[in-house]
């Protein structure tokens, strides 16, 4: 069986209820109590003026969490590829755009037609940073978190670089919203290193699996997990939380979950 | 990096189904842009539309994922053997052991934009049938080539824009470097949409005519679609004619969302990385397939970007003016001309160019040219300074 294998260096979150990974943490591991409540997002204040007056929720969702993660590992940002894994990227521009197109003038802005791009936020952040680095936008639909650590994963090893992986979504405004009910907006992110790094929190060792997704105890959380792509991933980060090795189960595909064996 | 064999490829897009219709069109200079009578657009533009989707029927367990990016990613799957050179080497290595990574800018939101306009007068809500998962979501394209190839691997969409399908090389070369799989389908599917259409013009970024790459009076680029695939698998070291995936080079601009650095200094570190990716370089290179959009900012950065690497003397060309800028498809669909090239001796030569720019200093060719190529080089960069640049050679 073909395996992967990176560390983490740093971790960021930001969704219902989780402000940021230190309170997040003391959640996932039973610390602190699971008090579900809308997420804030903050300013994003990295960016240069022009591009914060054009960045909707999304991107001050991504760029937050992301700088998360790169702040605990103490790497500059400057210097790192980015992997960015969303199920549908932009839901209120992706709406705004529809609406507009169904309007007899079909008016788009052009801040609106470049912010519809998947990978936006990708764009966004290289700005903030100045980071000239190879970025990739991945979507898997709900697989997105697994399918985002896969590909991070595989840069790690490929590449012998350190690599940051952001998932993020947004839930969509009425009425894609009642198509694709994405609860709230969360996102997750892990600076990824190679094995051998001595700065590593812990060490992931990625396969396919059969076995079925690792589910939370925690009804409320276990509903967070189901209801937004992104937080597919918090049974990884409630074991980082327990600081316990051990394995975990991501939902991936109709064939296949993604084992994440975790050694801290 | 390990080069890769391109055991099989095939491109559908304006042009023609299959390689014998593209390769025909290259070969007679022949462009497939049409005045935009698409959908209800009332744009003076033109565009590169496939004919024929509306009559594609998917398979009946597959019929969830009816649009028309999914029936043109079916129309492209049944052209030149594809699903039955996919079904020999998924025998031969495992389905979980082949992998599924695709391009795409905009996939099914066609439906979308058109179920927006049915909304009930009431409750504002899209209308019965509607189906976000299998038609407008990005994945949907990937989720049904897995399906309809049968396959059981890792699987993703790649979206960055006009350089999607281009980076789905470097993820599959990727992905089988670290072990995980054996062989991938790559390429890339963008369809005609509203959203496309009407964007770029809000940008001024359409041309009002046919696009003319590297015209002195280029005003903008033309929409197209495309469905292409290649079959990427390990070299096994057979000496036989393969055409190889040499290198990937990726990077960003860091600059601005819709235009690119005004030097092309990401474009530049493109292609530098992908030279050094397949330890080649600049002179090694024989053809340059130009991102070549035809906008003015474009050529432009693209023009200085290769010059300062390569100097003025390698030949190339911009194929955009024939099949239209495919965006998400771009990628894929001219490393299938660059294959077709190497395999063909020929170098195609750009097309509506009646006036050079003498700002753009490039051995940029017009007509096509005959002569046998060992290496070839294709550029791709999407919206949000998003680069990659592709290396493909002969076996032998």
């Amino acid at each position: 069986m073909a395996k992967l294998s990176v560390c983490i260096e740093g971790i960021g979150v930001l969704g219902p209820g989780l402000c940021d990974w230190p309170a997040s943490a003391a959640v996932l591991a039973g610390a602190s109590p699971y008090i579900c409540a809308r997420t804030v997002l903050p300013p994003p204040d990295a960016l240069p003026a022009a591009e914060r007056r054009r960045a909707g929720r999304v991107i001050k969702l991504a760029l937050g969490v992301g700088a998360e993660a790169v702040s605990q590992s103490g790497r500059d940002a400057r210097g790192l590829p980015g992997v960015f894994s969303s199920s549908g990227g932009d839901g209120d521009n992706c709406h705004a755009i529809c609406e507009a197109l169904a309007g007899s003038e079909r008016l788009i802005s052009p801040t609106r037609f470049h912010n519809s791009v998947h990978n936006a936020v990708a764009g966004y952040w290289s700005i903030a940073y100045g980071c000239a680095e190879a970025s990739v936008t991945v979507c898997a639909f709900d697989a997105s978190f697994a399918a985002g650590l896969l590909e991070a994963s595989s840069q790690v090893t490929h590449n012998g670089c350190p690599v940051l992986l952001l998932a993020y979504d947004v839930d969509y405004p009425s009425p894609l919203y009642e198509q694709r009910p994405i609860a709230d907006a969360c996102a997750l992110s892990l600076l990824l290193s190679p094995a051998d790094s001595p700065n590593a929190l812990a060490v992931i060792t990625l396969a396919l699996s059969q076995q079925p997704a690792t589910r939370f105890d925690d009804p409320e959380l276990e509903s967070l997990r189901l209801s937004i792509p992104a937080a597919r991933g918090l049974p990884l980060l409630q074991q980082l939380a327990r600081s316990r090795s051990g394995t975990v189960f991501l939902d991936y595909l109709d064939t296949a979950r993604l084992a994440v064996e975790i050694q801290v | 990096m390990t080069a890769l064999r391109m055991t099989h490829f095939t491109a559908t897009s304006c042009l023609g189904r299959g390689l014998k219709m593209t390769l025909a069109a290259l070969e007679a200079a022949r462009s497939g842009l049409t005045p935009c009578d698409f959908e209800t657009v009332a744009l003076d533009t033109q565009i590169g539309q496939v004919s024929g989707l509306e009559a594609v029927r998917l398979p009946a367990q597959l019929r969830a994922y009816d649009c028309r990016n999914n029936r043109l990613a079916e129309l492209g799957l049944e052209q030149d053997g594809f699903c039955e050179a996919v079904h020999a080497s998924a025998a031969r290595w495992g389905r979980q052991r082949l992998g599924v990574f695709l391009g795409t800018s905009t996939s099914g939101i066609l439906e979308t934009e058109i179920a927006y306009r049915a909304r009930d007068r009431l409750s504002g809500l899209l209308p019965v049938g509607f189906d976000y998962e299998h038609r407008h979501n990005s994945f949907s394209v990937s989720d049904y080539v897995r399906r309809a190839l049968k396959l059981e691997g890792p699987v993703a969409s790649l979206c960055t824009a006009c350089s999607s399908s281009a980076k789905v090389f470097a993820a599959a070369q990727r992905m089988i470097d670290a072990g995980m799989i054996d062989a991938a389908v790559v390429g890339g599917v963008d369809s005609l949409c509203l959203t496309t259409l009407y964007g770029f013009h809000s940008l001024q970024l359409m041309a009002r005519t046919a696009c003319r790459p590297f015209d002195l009076r280029r005003d903008g680029l033309s929409i197209g679609e495309a469905a292409a695939f290649v079959l990427l698998e390990r070299a096994c070291g057979a000496n036989d004619h393969a055409v190889l995936l040499l290198g990937a080079g990726e990077s960003s601009d860091a600059h601005h969302m819709s235009s690119p650095h005004p030097d092309g200094a990401g474009a530049r570190s493109a292609m530098r990385r992908a030279l050094d990716a397949a330890g080649l370089q600049t002179r090694d290179v024989d053809y340059i397939n130009l991102h070549g959009t035809g906008t003015p900012s474009n050529d432009s950065a693209e023009s200085l970007a290769v010059s300062a690497l390569f100097g003025t003397e390698t030949p190339c060309s911009s194929t955009k003016a024939a099949t239209g800028h495919t965006l998400g498809a771009a990628g894929a669909l001219e490393a299938v001309i660059c294959a077709l090239a190497l395999n063909n001796g020929l170098l195609p030569g750009g097309l509506n160019l009646s006036e050079r720019d003498p700002q753009l200093t490039l051995n940029y060719l017009t007509h096509n040219r005959r002569a046998p190529l060992k290496t070839v080089l294709s550029n791709s960069f999407g919206f949000g300074g998003v680069n990659c640049a592709l290396l493909f050679g002969r076996a032998s």
